[in-house]
């Protein structure tokens, strides 16, 4: 694949350390880690060899915890405290949540995203998230020997904010330095796109175990360039599962089942569904405790029609993606299947039937996800080298993002299929003398009318300076990150005052929830918080020395002495602080005094490198 | 603040005009995204991720602006000074807000009868009409140099994009 042609900014000079990433895919049914090994990139086994970490933790009654396939046994045995797809809860209300009816758990109906009570007490889905990615961290710092510098992370393209901050808080809870929340379609078309050294416009069709996920993507000479995506975030296989558990209840009309009963008819409907595909019929018997025996057979067209209304779902959002980016299905070079459910055979056709060409299935669904965001997360924390593969990810916003405004009206700010990073500011004005706070509702969707979207967050403003009603000017501006994250920032346009912004999210954690489990999380560890808090600072400013080292090295030149001796004594005060006894405060301090004297170089070094780009464009085109 | 130009044509090396080689756009911005993107600052400090964030950010928005033929118009006449306010306010001539009406009426029956073809060969009829519109608009633009009349056209493409809009949204809904 031809690379970009310019200098990557950043890019070192100098060798330094190879820094220890990963890759993690959270999946709903599955988790894995990866990272890369001598420039390629490979799933870390647990010890017996295994990639695949079942995402399932069993929370004992006797206060200790199994996560994965220690926890598989207490489905059955105890299945209020042994959840499964736990990702279906992330960053969701009770209401949300489809078949919660027939799920073992006791959730709790708070305001907000939902919390399941278990026999260790009340447990958010971020909680339970954190302890899978707890498992796979210590797995990647086992098998690379070292801590961890920094971890990317996977989410279905399809989520919205909500599910993005409450993965994102689970991976801090487990001690990971998210670098990056990566979309898993995007993530799966560096893998493949990198190792088959593709150019044209793909769609990725990623079917995990409860979400759904299309992304068309254009590839050209190392920009991954995400064209549309949509989707379905809880449609996926565990809903292939449910349809056949469902078909089981009405073909031998047993009575409701206990809850015991229902884990063994649902895990019996996977492995069915997983025997499917690679043959013609399976027999569905098992012994329940109500004495009762099963025994019947399940054909593959009996399966395939049974889910017919399923697999029609996926449908919609291809469509949709296609009119987005103004495509039709003939357009599509290749389509690249993921997730383990895309191993049905009459999934595999009816995208074929779709697309008018075979899917490609010559890559692992499984773990393609995992390996793009090994790759993405090495070459993230600088760890690439001259002449290795350079890419560039432009991945989109999969929602629309808006306003309420009067009547429960949304007013777009930031339409779906927005490039990321994306930001939009809007002038608002006071209605009363001497108003000093302002409260705004961000909801995200399609929908026209607020309550037929999701409610983000609530945000109020205040500190705005009091003058008459309509001579304030407060320009909000929504900025949406690479992760897909929004933040909302507010300044008074006449006076400059930044205004205070507090807010409230709809389906998220409030910033003290977080400190409050990071504090428990460490206590229960053992790990002292001032400790780790110092360790942080230090490897903090080692990083930024690095950098700007670096930075002086390559382009010290746009710096005349007095600046180069500035930039020297914060580095050399900064140096005096790391090698000193160590306060947490004053290397804070001595970080954010270096960042200050490196502002003006920064944005001298941003420009050259912009002007350098457009230079070298011109050369190309001659 | 930053330093990158304020103008979205030059900061991707583009002349200034309608007609614009969207290869050559798309280039450009790549060019400057490989640059900026904040993936390609993730190990550095602070200072500098901001930094490359704001052009990153703004970069984005130039190539948005530009990407679609009716923003980059309102862009251009934006830069001579007839701003969002004139075109908004522009009374349209009697022919075309019947011509849209028809338009409509034809939208809302497809729509009403879940007939998912009649919709997509009216999305057909109107990507051609609009094709046609922006042929003009390019020849008022570069050609003539009549800002006048280009305003006028900015003003009846919008129409027509709001209708495209309500024709994806009538299939969209019809999807399920």
């Amino acid at each position: 694949m031809a690379l970009l042609q310019i200098a990557e900014p950043g890019m070192s000079a100098a060798p330094h350390q190879h820094r220890l990433a990963v890759g993690i895919d959270l999946g709903t049914t599955n988790s894995l880690v990866a990272t890369v090994k001598n420039g390629i990139a490979v799933c870390l086994p647990d010890e017996e060899g295994r990639a695949l970490m079942p995402s399932v933790v069993h929370y004992r009654d006797d206060g200790g915890r199994d996560v994965g396939r220690a926890a598989l046994g207490a489905r059955v045995a105890d299945p209020r405290n042994t959840i499964v797809s736990v990702k279906r809860f992330m960053g969701r209300g009770f209401a949300d949540v489809a078949h919660i009816e027939t799920m073992p758990y006791i959730f709790e109906e708070t305001p907000g995203m939902l919390r399941l009570r278990t026999v260790q007490g009340s447990k958010s889905p971020v909680e339970i998230s954190a302890e899978i990615l707890r498992v796979l961290r210590r797995r990647a710092e086992a098998s690379l020997g070292g801590e961890l510098a920094g971890a990317v992370i996977t989410v279905p393209a399809y989520f919205d904010d909500a599910q993005r901050q409450a993965t994102k808080d689970a991976a801090r809870l487990a001690g990971l330095h998210v670098l990056r929340l990566l979309n898993e379609p995007t993530a799966a078309a560096v893998a493949y796109g990198l190792d088959n050294a593709v150019e044209g416009v793909y769609a990725v069709y990623d079917l995990g175990g409860g979400t759904f996920d299309l992304s068309i993507l254009k590839l050209t000479r190392g920009v991954f360039e995400v064209l549309a995506t949509n989707g379905d975030a809880s449609l996926g296989g565990d809903d292939f599962d449910h349809r056949l558990y469902c078909w089981v209840l009405d073909q031998t009309r047993i009575d409701p089942p206990s809850v015991e009963d229902t884990r063994r008819l649902q895990m019996k409907a996977r492995e069915i569904k997983e025997l499917l595909s690679v043959s013609e019929e399976a027999p569905f018997r098992l012994r329940l405790d109500s004495g009762l025996s099963l025994d019947l057979t399940v054909s593959r067209a009996a399966f395939a029609e049974m889910t017919r209304p399923l697999v029609q779902k996926t449908l919609a959002p291809i469509r949709r993606a296609l009119r987005d980016a103004g495509l039709a299905a003939r357009d599509i070079k290749g389509v690249v299947m993921v997730g383990g459910a895309t191993r049905m055979p009459h999934i595999q056709r009816a995208v074929a039937a779709f697309f008018g060409q075979e899917p490609l299935t010559n890559l692992d669904p499984d773990k393609v996800v995992a390996l793009g965001a090994a790759m993405q997360a090495n070459a993230l924390v600088g760890n690439r080298k001259p002449g290795d593969d350079d890419w560039l990810l432009l991945d989109v916003i999969p929602l629309s993002l808006g306003l309420e405004t009067m009547g429960g009206l949304s007013e777009k700010l930031i339409p779906r299929n927005a490039t990321l990073p994306v930001a939009r500011a809007q002038e608002f004005t006071t209605y009363k003398d001497g108003q000093t706070a302002m409260a705004f509702h961000v909801v995200q969707g399609e929908r026209e009318l607020v309550a037929d979207c999701r409610s983000l967050a609530r945000f109020e403003l205040r500190g705005i300076p009091p003058m008459a009603a309509g001579a304030a000017r407060i320009r909000v501006t929504f900025q949406v990150d690479a992760d897909g994250l929004l933040s909302v920032s507010a300044r008074e346009a006449s006076t400059g005052v930044e205004a205070s912004i507090l807010v409230n999210p709809s389906y998220g954690l409030a910033d003290g929830e977080i400190a409050d489990m990071l504090r428990a999380g460490f206590e229960r560890a053992g790990d002292d918080l001032a400790a780790r808090a110092l360790r942080e600072q230090q490897v903090e400013a080692g990083r930024l020395l690095e950098a700007v080292a670096q930075a002086l090295a390559a382009d010290g030149d746009l710096l005349d002495a007095g600046e180069r001796a500035a930039i020297a004594a914060a580095m050399a005060r900064l140096q005096g602080l790391v090698d000193g006894p160590g306060d947490t405060r004053s290397l804070a301090d001595g970080i954010t005094a270096l960042n200050r004297a490196t502002e003006e170089f920064a944005a001298r070094r941003m420009d050259h490198s912009i002007r350098t780009a457009l230079a070298g464009h011109k050369i190309a085109e001659l | 603040m930053s330093e990158i130009s304020p103008d979205y044509f030059a900061l991707f090396g583009l002349p200034r005009r309608f007609g614009i080689d969207e290869a050559d756009l798309d280039r450009a911005w790549h060019a400057l995204q490989a640059e900026v993107h904040p993936d390609r600052h993730a190990h550095l400090p602070d200072s500098e991720r901001h930094r490359a964030m704001r052009g990153a950010l703004r970069v984005n928005e130039a190539y948005a602006t530009l990407k679609r033929p009716i923003s980059r118009a309102r862009y251009l006449l934006d830069l001579v000074g007839i701003g969002t306010d004139k075109i908004d306010n522009t009374a349209m001539a009697s022919g075309f807000l019947i011509e849209q009406m028809e338009w409509r009426e034809a939208v809302e029956e497809a729509r009403a009868f879940g007939d998912v073809d009649a919709l997509e060969q009216l999305a057909l009829r109107l990507r051609m009409h609009i094709d046609e519109v922006t042929t003009l608009l390019a020849e008022q633009f570069d050609n003539r140099s009549d800002r006048e009349a280009a305003a006028d056209t900015v003003r009846r493409l919008m129409f027509l994009d709001k209708l495209r809009r309500d024709i994806d949204d009538g299939l969209a809904a019809l999807d399920d």
